[in-house]
């Protein structure tokens, strides 16, 4: 369990209330629980709560990791 | 008409359902065998098989982005039609108006059924109209019939696929049910999807002239392309394989999706269609689609083989493969 | 933002499977306990390309699938009183109770909404204030946050009629009495990303500390999936036993701290039952007494009644995942999708309607 959809922060009302845009859809996200997020920022969103702020150092740490097997593969496919 | 709003009156056969009538109805589709006024519209008939359908609209709002009830039934109609490869003689459009419905709101989707109706070459060629209590309809209801006539080198049908067909999409899907949805606002979604609703015989005619050979025409309404895809294995007895990736879902529409947890094989589509075509033909049916407006984005999403019939197996982007099974019941929006 | 754009994974996935090949000579059973992650593993293909030697069973993370009978009943009950609005997630409306459905009821007259968000209940509240308008809530702790939040604001706001049924439980006490249990064998954990966002890290040590037990939290793109698999055969390779997270992205290893106040400031748990795996301690959430006054179940003297699974019916052992979906004698033919028996088959995310839908795998070969 659970859905949690990334999204990305277009403007902040009052009340702790975003309004949070999906690839072009947008709807109304409580940030009560990450008082912190600024217009900008991206966030998982879950039952219409941003839970937690989407790092995007951290997203290309993974991509990194499958990088270097990319390239591992690719000298040993030269190699070969 | 002095009357802002529909009345029992105007459903009680009398002078006033005479005037709504004349006023709004016969307008919106005035032809020949309408203008007659006769019990029964006579039609002659070439071909030697005529393709008979009928259907009822009762979809909520009445207006959304892309068209409305009206647009929704003229083009429902003709697009059954067309899947059966039949050219329309002529449609029948039945009315159930709920007292208090505002004239504003039937003129409105008159216009509508007029213009879909132009686009696609057709005729309403015959009518009713009933109007009930406040509460008894949702404002209104439309039910419809068509009759088409089938030239005879076509033989299109469930189960008319066979192993080494192509299977090919005539666009984007999703688009119709998640336009309806946000613009019934329960989930307050924001967004700009439109309903694809559109009647699709010009391009099938595009299509059958360059290959009358084509096995089975469907459009993936309720149920989405799953259903169609999973009627057509069973009914043919074959095995369909479709590549994921190659399936085209507007990013407005799967974000959609990614949010209620839909999956947009389910979703209805008003104005797009699934071939099954000869092997060596796809290409030259892909170009022919390609070149006609409501087929600018057809793509060859996958192919009939002759293993596990019955079944509708899905290849995944990362190369592995799952089961796509048929609609059960209602999608539910979830949150697990 | 995808940070794991798709066109990525036809190229990278083959690379993480032949790595994942590589370290699977010797079999590894690893239990996910997630639902999403049931669905997600199944809708990928993952399960069809998997080498022979690493084995996926789904435990207990389907919340819909782990509510007893009885707390589905007594959200019949309560729909059915005068006055009542049942705000409830889509997940639910199919879930029998012992003789109904929430969406059977909707269909003989009970008011039942579904709502993607608590607030969306609450605003039903501020729009209906002659209705008294309850919300039913199941979920685990990606999800309680969220409802605690809608409760404080409940009462921020002074709605008198606001009310929650709670039926939500933690994930953690579960693994605990799964694995304290010894009835299923397994290698690993595939750790809930979601969860692990609130919740952070450290809750899961216990598998690795007292079982010995390595344990990966994942994320839910099929390539999160892969890497997680590939982490824990790695740790055995390696011979490690450590709780890992491939999902940083968004978990954090404190998790989400002020989510976690807000949870905590609300509820505090309680003994809860779960379907097929009996009563666990401290494994549900139950409010606060400053909140009480929101309490569905006491504000409307709801009755609570235990019901037997039905007959024939292998969802506890299914859950566990000491049964896989097909032993189970009614799988496919008295329990279908349309036609269920057991939650394991009603709910999206439960392990026999993914195997039926999506197949077993091994169905392109």
């Amino acid at each position: 369990m659970c859905l949690g959809i990334p999204g990305q922060i277009v403007a902040i009302t009052e009340n702790q209330l975003a309004e949070v845009d999906f690839s072009g859809v947008r709807r109304e996200v409580s940030l009560m629980l990450c008082p912190d997020l600024k217009v900008g920022d991206y966030c998982l969103v879950h039952v219409g709560f941003a839970i937690q702020r989407l790092e995007e150092e951290e997203a290309l740490e993974t991509l990194k990791l499958l990088d270097e097997f990319l390239e591992a593969s690719d000298e040993s496919s030269s190699e070969a | 008409m002095k009357d802002k709003r529909i009345l029992l009156s105007h459903g009680a056969g009398g002078k006033l359902s005479h005037d709504l009538v004349q006023e709004f109805f016969l307008p919106s589709f005035d032809n020949d065998l309408l203008r007659a006024l006769d019990d029964s519209a006579v039609i002659p008939v070439e071909s030697s098989r005529i393709a008979f359908t009928t259907d009822a609209y009762v979809v909520k709002p009445l207006f959304f982005p892309g068209g409305d009830i009206g647009r929704l039934a003229i083009c429902g109609t003709v697009n059954d039609l067309a899947m059966a490869g039949a050219r329309p003689l002529g449609l029948s459009a039945s009315f159930i108006l709920e007292e208090g419905l505002p004239i504003k709101d039937l003129e409105r989707i008159l216009a509508s059924m007029k213009g879909a109706a132009q686009e696609a070459g057709v005729k309403v060629v015959a009518g009713d109209t009933k109007v009930v209590e406040h509460g008894a309809a949702e404002g209104i209801f439309i039910t419809t019939a068509g009759v088409g006539q089938i030239p005879d080198n076509v033989k299109i049908g469930s189960a008319q696929a066979k192993p080494g067909d192509a299977i090919i999409v005539s666009g984007p899907l999703g688009d119709h049910e998640i336009a309806v949805l946000m613009a019934r606002g329960e989930f307050a979604l924001q967004g700009e999807v439109e309903s694809d609703c559109a009647p699709l015989n010009g391009l099938v005619e595009a299509m059958l002239k360059v290959c009358p050979d084509i096995h089975c025409l469907r459009d993936p309404t309720r149920g989405g392309l799953a259903t169609v895809l999973w009627e057509i294995a069973a009914s043919s007895k074959i095995g369909v394989v479709i590549d994921e990736g190659q399936v085209p879902i507007r990013e407005q529409v799967r974000a959609v999706c990614d949010l209620l947890g839909f999956d947009p094989y389910y979703l209805a589509n008003e104005g797009k269609l699934v071939a099954f075509v000869p092997e060596g033909e796809s290409d030259t049916v892909l170009k022919a689609m390609q070149k006609q407006p409501l087929g600018k984005e057809s793509a060859v999403i996958g192919k009939v083989t002759a293993k596990n019939p019955g079944k509708v197996l899905l290849h995944t982007p990362i190369g592995g493969h799952r089961l796509l099974e048929p609609l059960s019941g209602e999608q539910f929006p979830r949150i697990c | 933002m995808n940070p794991l754009p798709r066109h990525d994974e036809g190229k990278l996935a083959p690379l993480l499977l032949e790595k994942i090949g590589e370290l699977a000579d010797l079999p590894m059973r690893l239990m996910e306990v997630c639902g999403t992650h049931t669905v997600a593993i199944f809708r990928s293909g993952i399960r069809s390309l998997l080498p022979q030697g690493v084995e996926l069973i789904s435990g207990p993370g389907c919340p819909v699938c782990v509510t007893p009978a009885g707390e589905i009943d007594r959200a019949i009950t309560l729909a059915r009183r005068d006055g009542v609005i049942l705000a409830t997630f889509g997940d639910l409306m199919r879930v029998p109770g012992s003789s109904s459905s929430l969406q059977q009821e909707r269909a003989s007259g009970a008011d039942i909404r579904i709502v993607l968000s608590p607030l969306d209940a609450l605003q039903m509240a501020q729009d209906h204030p002659e209705r008294a308008v309850c919300f039913f809530a199941v979920g685990f702790e990606t999800t309680s946050p969220a409802i605690a939040a809608a409760v404080q604001e409940a009462k921020r706001k002074g709605l008198a009629n606001f009310y929650l049924l709670s039926s939500q439980r933690i994930i953690p006490p579960a693994i605990r009495a799964l694995l304290s249990g010894g009835r299923v064998k397994i290698d690993g954990f595939i750790l809930p990303g979601h969860v692990s966002v609130i919740i952070g890290r450290a809750p899961y040590l216990l598998i690795s500390e007292e079982f010995g037990l390595p344990g990966v939290i994942t994320g839910f793109e099929p390539l999160d999936i892969l890497e997680g698999i590939y982490m824990l055969l790695r740790q055995r390779e390696e011979g490690r036993t450590s709780i890992e997270i491939q999902y940083s992205r968004a978990v954090k290893e404190e998790g989400n701290q002020h989510a976690l106040a807000i949870l905590n400031a609300v509820f505090t748990p309680v003994d809860a039952r779960w379907r097929g795996l009996g009563t666990i301690p401290k494994s549900g959430l139950v409010l606060r007494e400053g909140f009480s006054a929101l309490d569905a179940a006491q504000a409307f003297d709801l009755p609570y009644e235990e019901v037997e699974d039905p007959p024939g019916c292998l969802c506890g052992e299914v859950l566990q995942g000491i049964h896989r979906p097909p032993d189970c004698a009614l799988f496919g033919t008295r329990c279908t999708p349309e036609d269920p028996i057991g939650p394991c088959m009603v709910s999206s995310e439960g392990s026999c309607a993914a195997y039926y839908k999506y197949g077993r795998g091994d169905e392109g070969k």
